[in-house]
């Protein structure tokens, strides 16, 4: 079943009206003129490390440790990252070196 | 006002130069990754216009695949609706983070609220933009590149359809590799209570998704996240005024005289 070209342009505006409500939400909220509620404050301070956590995390959702290569290329990969970021420190490097390593082990070892 | 406008040119120069390589391993993996994306659409048989259209406006990239499945499936808008805002809840995080940071952007502002996906959040937070560089035109090269590459991929992968088939197998790892980097750089340059929020962020959604699986656990993850920082607020409340690394401040040279930012207290 597809859809026709209304239904499929009224299904794309629902997306983006979704997607945009919780992009804008925050800062109709909490705008500039007012001060927002110190726990909003709060969170503004600790949220900005967690969320870097959760998108490493969140990129590595497909990843089955139990099965198939066991996510070893990836363990792998992320140590080579962190031992050249620490080294080097050039986080153009440390990327490409990276995932060069990844893509490397996936399609010429595992 | 011939020095001004040259200052001015000067300065978003160099917000243009500080930007292009913290967004390039981005700007690489999204016209690929957008690629993919449009050729999918191609093969299903839509114009090119149409992966044109919904990566400028939707402009997430999970919400533009799980859309793909949706035009072809029965016509139900509000369940669209759900989904959008179901797969978009982490944005509310992006965006109480961005609150204090986002201020006093004038005209950029809505944009910069507008394109602030997963990678231009990350290396919007990521940054400790240098105090010699505008903030403004920092943060909207950032989002504009981002986008300017993720569009032009789905379109061009539009354009091409079923007509060639190329593999990315193993390219969507810059992505982790990117978000890594940045937890590195945010770890080194803060100290031990900053580090209890990021692991915090990493246990928290990894415990998630081993109970859960892949499709389920980011909602829950946030949540008790803001449940953790809730109960941790006694220990980890005086965070900002030990350690104040993203946060840097810079008086905005090229707008009117901006009010220094306050969003501590």
């Amino acid at each position: 079943m597809t859809m026709t070209t209304w239904q499929g342009i009224i299904t794309i505006l629902m997306a983006v009206l979704g997607t945009m409500l919780t992009r804008f939400l925050p800062f109709i909220l909490f705008p500039e003129s007012k001060e927002p509620p110190r726990l909003i404050t709060y969170l503004g301070t600790v949220l900005p490390y967690a969320m870097t956590g959760l998108l490493v995390v969140y990129s590595l959702k497909g990843t089955q440790p139990l099965t198939g290569n066991h996510g070893i290329p990836e363990a792998l990969a992320i140590i080579a990252i962190i031992l050249l970021h620490l080294w080097k420190k050039n986080m153009l490097l440390s990327i490409a070196g990276g995932t060069a390593i990844y893509m490397a082990l996936i399609q010429l070892v595992f | 006002m011939a020095p001004n406008t040259r200052h001015r040119r000067q300065a978003i120069a160099k917000a243009f130069t500080t930007a292009l390589p913290r967004t390039l391993p981005v700007c690489i993996s999204f016209f690929f990754l957008a690629m993919s994306y449009g050729v999918l659409m191609g093969t299903r048989g839509y114009s090119f216009l149409w992966p044109m259209c919904m990566s400028t406006f939707i402009y997430t990239g999970s919400m533009e695949f799980v859309t793909v499945d949706l035009l072809v499936s029965a016509f139900n808008p509000l369940a669209a609706l759900m989904l959008a805002i179901m797969l978009g809840t982490r944005h509310l995080f992006y965006g109480i983070s961005m609150l204090g940071r986002f201020t006093n952007m004038g005209a950029k502002k809505p944009y910069l609220i507008f394109s602030l996906c997963d990678e231009t959040f990350a290396i919007d937070n990521g940054t400790t933009i240098p105090t010699t560089v505008d903030r403004g035109w920092f943060y909207l090269f950032v989002a504009l590149l981002n986008q300017l590459s993720w569009v032009s991929g789905a379109t061009l992968g539009g354009i091409i359809g079923g007509r060639i088939t190329f593999s990315t197998t193993g390219l969507d790892f810059v992505m982790t590799a990117m978000f890594v980097v940045i937890f590195i750089d945010q770890w080194m340059t803060t100290t031990h209570k900053s580090h209890m929020a990021a692991l915090t962020g990493i246990a928290i959604p990894t415990i998630c998704l081993s109970i859960l699986g892949p499709d389920n656990f980011m909602i829950p993850s946030l949540i008790a996240m803001l449940i953790m920082f809730i109960a941790l607020r006694p220990y980890l409340e005086d965070l900002n005024t030990t350690t104040t690394p993203t946060n840097t401040d810079t008086t905005d040279s090229t707008d009117t005289p901006t009010t220094k930012e306050n969003h501590t207290r």
